[in-house]
C-alpha cells in the first residue's frame, strides 16, 4: 500500500499436480515470489521456458488462481476468484495484457475500430459518439490510420496487428499493462516501432507496465526493475541497470554470457547436455 | 577466418538465382538476381526480415521450393547442376550433399514415430545400412550432439524430448547422412539463449571436425557475426550487402544494414529512443522500382529508383547501392554511435 504501489504480489506460489503417469507428483511452477511495482514503475520479468514466468503472469490477469500468497491492484486484493461479473469486468480495467502472437490475438472477422469499441461498451458508459471519438483517438495514440482501423486484420502486417492489440489493451484504461513477450516475434525495424510507442505511452499516461520476456536487449530498453526466474524461483531482484551490467546470481551471469554480441562464442557447457 | 580461401572451388555456386512463386493466383518474383559461393567448411550467413526471401533462397538450394515454383539462374554444387538433377540424382543429393534443419523441430518430426526411426530412415532406406549398424551410428552421432544416453532416447517420441533436445536430434538426423553442406534456417531461434549457445557451439564444433560447409539463416546479426565467416543481408529477395562477418556489425555498407543495426535495443546501453526504420520491410514483388530499399531509405535521390542495381565490389566486399562510397563514412558514424561500446 501507499509509495504509489499499483502491483502488489507477496509469496505467490502455484503448485500444479500431474495428473495421469507419475500421478501426484507435484510441479511448483511458481515459488515464494514477492515483488511491487510503482505506479509508472516498468518491471521485466526474465527467464526461460519452464522457469514460471507465463504462470506468473496468467495469475496477475486472473487466468490460474495463486495456491497461496497475495496479490492486489491498486490496494484491492485479487488473490481469489473475482465472484460477480462487476467485480470480474473491474479486475480486467486494471489489468490487461498484450500476447505475443499478433496473428492469433485478434479475431479475424472483427475490424480493431469494433473490438476497440467493444471494450468501450463493456467497460464505460458512453455514447456512440463518445465512443467513436475515443477509438480514433486511441487509433492516433498507437499510429493507426482510419483506414487501418476500419480494415479486417487479414489486411494488416505483424506491427500494425501489435499496434491494434496495444490499443485494445489501452482502451480499458488500465493501471497495469501485462506485456507477454510483446514484441518477440516482430522484425528488428517494427520491434523498434513498438517499442518507441511503449515508452511513448507510459511517458503520457504513466501506466506501469509487467513485460515478461527472454530478450535482454529489450528488458534493458524499457524497464527499470527486473526479476529473473529459474525453475519457478525469483533469484535475482534488481534494477535493470544493475543486474545486467553486474549480475550477481550465476544463473543470471549465464543468461547475460549467452547473448551474442561482440566478441561472443558459444559455450558448450558439457558433452551432455541435459536441457 | 579461413586461413587460404582464394584456391579453393566453392562447393556450392548459385548465380543470378530467380525465384517466381504462385502468389494470390499470380505469378510474382520472391528472390531477385541472387548469387553466393560457398567452400567446404565455410559457413556463410544469410540475415534479413521477414519476406526478404533467405529461407525460400535455402529452399531453392534444396530443390524444396513449392509446386509451381519458376527457377531462374543456375546452382551448382560440387559440380553438379542441381536445377537439372533427375529423380534419381536429386534423393542422392538430398542424401550425401546436402542436409537442412528447420527453425521448429517439432512441425519436422512425425510426432507417432520414434526417434529411432527418424534418426536411422536415411541411413536404412538409401544407404542400405542394417538396422543394428544405423542405430550403432544414431547413438554415436547422438553423442557428437551431446546426447549420452542415446540408446534410450531412440525409444523415445518427439512429445518425450525437450525442444532444445530434439533440435539436437534434428542435427544429428542431418549429420548421419554426411553431408557437405548444411543449410540451417534458423535453427535456434525458437531456442531458449543458453540452448542457443550450446546448439551453436556444437554446430560450429561439427564445422571444424568435418569441415561442414554450413549456410546459417537467421534474423539476428550479432549471432552471424559470431560464427560465420561471411555474411550477406537480403531485401526484399535480394542480397544487399556481403561482407566479412565481423566488418558487418561494425561498419556497415548499405544503408538498410546500417539501419537494422541502429535500430536493435542494445544489451549494454539504453538508447534514448530506437531509431526505428519508417514503413515496413517488403517481399520483391512489393519492392519500388531500382533500388528495393529506396522507399524507406533516408539517403534516397531520384536516380536510385529510376536506375536498376547491383550487387558490385565494394573493398573485399560487396554492395548493391549506387551511393555506397558516399554514404560509407555516415553509415560508419552512425553504427558506432548505435553500439560497438561493448
Amino acid at each position: 500500500m501507499g509509495n504509489g504501489a499499483v502491483l502488489e504480489v507477496e509469496r505467490l506460489r502455484k503448485v500444479f499436480r500431474v495428473r495421469g503417469a507419475g500421478r501426484g507428483e507435484e510441479i511448483v511452477a511458481v515459488d515464494d515470489v514477492s515483488f511491487t511495482v510503482a505506479e509508472g514503475e516498468s518491471l521485466a520479468v526474465v527467464g526461460e521456458s519452464g522457469s514460471g514466468k507465463t504462470t506468473l503472469a496468467r495469475m496477475l490477469v486472473g487466468l490460474e488462481t495463486p495456491t497461496s500468497g497475495r496479490i492486489a491492484v491498486a490496494g484491492a486484493d485479487r488473490s481469489s476468484p473475482a465472484r460477480r461479473a462487476a467485480e470480474r469486468r473491474r479486475r480486467g480495467r486494471e489489468t490487461q495484457i498484450v500476447f505475443q502472437d499478433p496473428y492469433s490475438s485478434l479475431d479475424p472477422r472483427q475490424t480493431p475500430a469494433s473490438c476497440i469499441d467493444e471494450v468501450l461498451r463493456l467497460h464505460f458508459d458512453r455514447t456512440a459518439d463518445e465512443r467513436a471519438a475515443r477509438v480514433a483517438e486511441l487509433g492516433d495514440q498507437v499510429g493507426l490510420d482510419d483506414r487501418q482501423l476500419n480494415a479486417l486484420p487479414g489486411a494488416l502486417s505483424g506491427g500494425q496487428r501489435q499496434r491494434v492489440a496495444i490499443a485494445r489493451a489501452l482502451a480499458a484504461e488500465p493501471r497495469v499493462l501485462l506485456l507477454d513477450e510483446a514484441v518477440a516475434s516482430l522484425d528488428v525495424s517494427i520491434q523498434a516501432q513498438i517499442l518507441n510507442l511503449l515508452a511513448d505511452i507510459r511517458a503520457a499516461t504513466g501506466i506501469s507496465y509487467v513485460l515478461i520476456s527472454h530478450d535482454l536487449a529489450v528488458v534493458r530498453q524499457i524497464t527499470d526493475t527486473t526479476i529473473v526466474m529459474q525453475r519457478g524461483v525469483a533469484v535475482e531482484h534488481g534494477t535493470t541497470t544493475d543486474i545486467l551490467d553486474a549480475p550477481k546470481h550465476p544463473y543470471t551471469q549465464l543468461l547475460r554470457g549467452s547473448v551474442p554480441g561482440p566478441g561472443w562464442k558459444p559455450v558448450r557447457r558439457s558433452r551432455n547436455g541435459g536441457a | 577466418m579461413s586461413a587460404a580461401p582464394a584456391v579453393a572451388d566453392p562447393l556450392l555456386d548459385v548465380s543470378g538465382l530467380h525465384v517466381e512463386l504462385m502468389i494470390d493466383g499470380v505469378l510474382r518474383p520472391v528472390i531477385h538476381d541472387v548469387s553466393l559461393q560457398i567452400r567446404a567448411g565455410e559457413a556463410v550467413g544469410l540475415v534479413g526480415e521477414s519476406g526478404s526471401g533467405k529461407s525460400m533462397t535455402a529452399r531453392a538450394i534444396a530443390r524444396l521450393l513449392p509446386a509451381g515454383a519458376v527457377v531462374d539462374g543456375s546452382i551448382s554444387f560440387g559440380g553438379r547442376k542441381v536445377l537439372e538433377l533427375g529423380p534419381r540424382e536429386l534423393r542422392g543429393y538430398r542424401t550425401d550433399g546436402i542436409a537442412m534443419i528447420f527453425q521448429d523441430p517439432r512441425a519436422h518430426t512425425n510426432p507417432v514415430r520414434r526417434i529411432g526411426d527418424f534418426l536411422t530412415e536415411t541411413l536404412r532406406t538409401s544407404k542400405g545400412v542394417r538396422e543394428d549398424e544405423a542405430k550403432r551410428r544414431a547413438v554415436a552421432t547422438l553423442a557428437e550432439v551431446g546426447i549420452e544416453d542415446g540408446a534410450r532416447r531412440l525409444r523415445q517420441f518427439p512429445h518425450e524430448l525437450s525442444g532444445g533436445m530434439l533440435q539436437r536430434v534434428m542435427i544429428a538426423a542431418a549429420l548421419l547422412s554426411e553431408p557437405q553442406l548444411l543449410l540451417a534456417d534458423e535453427p535456434t531461434t525458437a531456442l531458449d539463449v543458453t540452448t542457443q549457445s550450446e546448439v551453436m557451439a556444437i554446430l560450429d564444433d561439427l564445422r571444424r571436425e568435418r569441415g561442414l560447409a554450413m549456410l546459417f539463416i537467421t534474423h539476428d546479426l550479432e549471432l552471424a557475426g559470431a560464427i560465420c565467416d561471411r555474411t550477406c543481408v537480403m531485401y526484399a529477395g535480394s542480397i544487399v550487402e556481403q561482407q566479412s562477418s565481423a566488418g558487418l556489425n561494425t561498419d556497415p555498407l548499405h544503408p538498410y544494414t546500417a539501419a537494422l543495426l541502429a535500430a536493435r535495443p542494445r544489451l549494454d546501453a539504453t538508447a534514448e529512443r530506437l531509431a526505428a526504420i519508417a514503413g515496413r520491410p517488403r517481399s520483391a514483388f512489393e519492392a519500388p522500382e531500382g533500388c528495393a530499399f529506396a522507399d524507406r531509405c533516408p539517403y534516397r535521390e531520384p536516380q536510385c529508383t529510376a536506375e536498376q542495381q547491383v550487387l558490385r565490389p565494394l573493398g573485399t566486399s560487396l554492395v548493391r547501392c549506387r551511393r555506397a562510397e558516399e554514404v560509407h563514412p555516415e553509415l560508419r558514424a552512425l553504427s558506432e554511435k548505435a553500439g560497438a561500446r561493448g
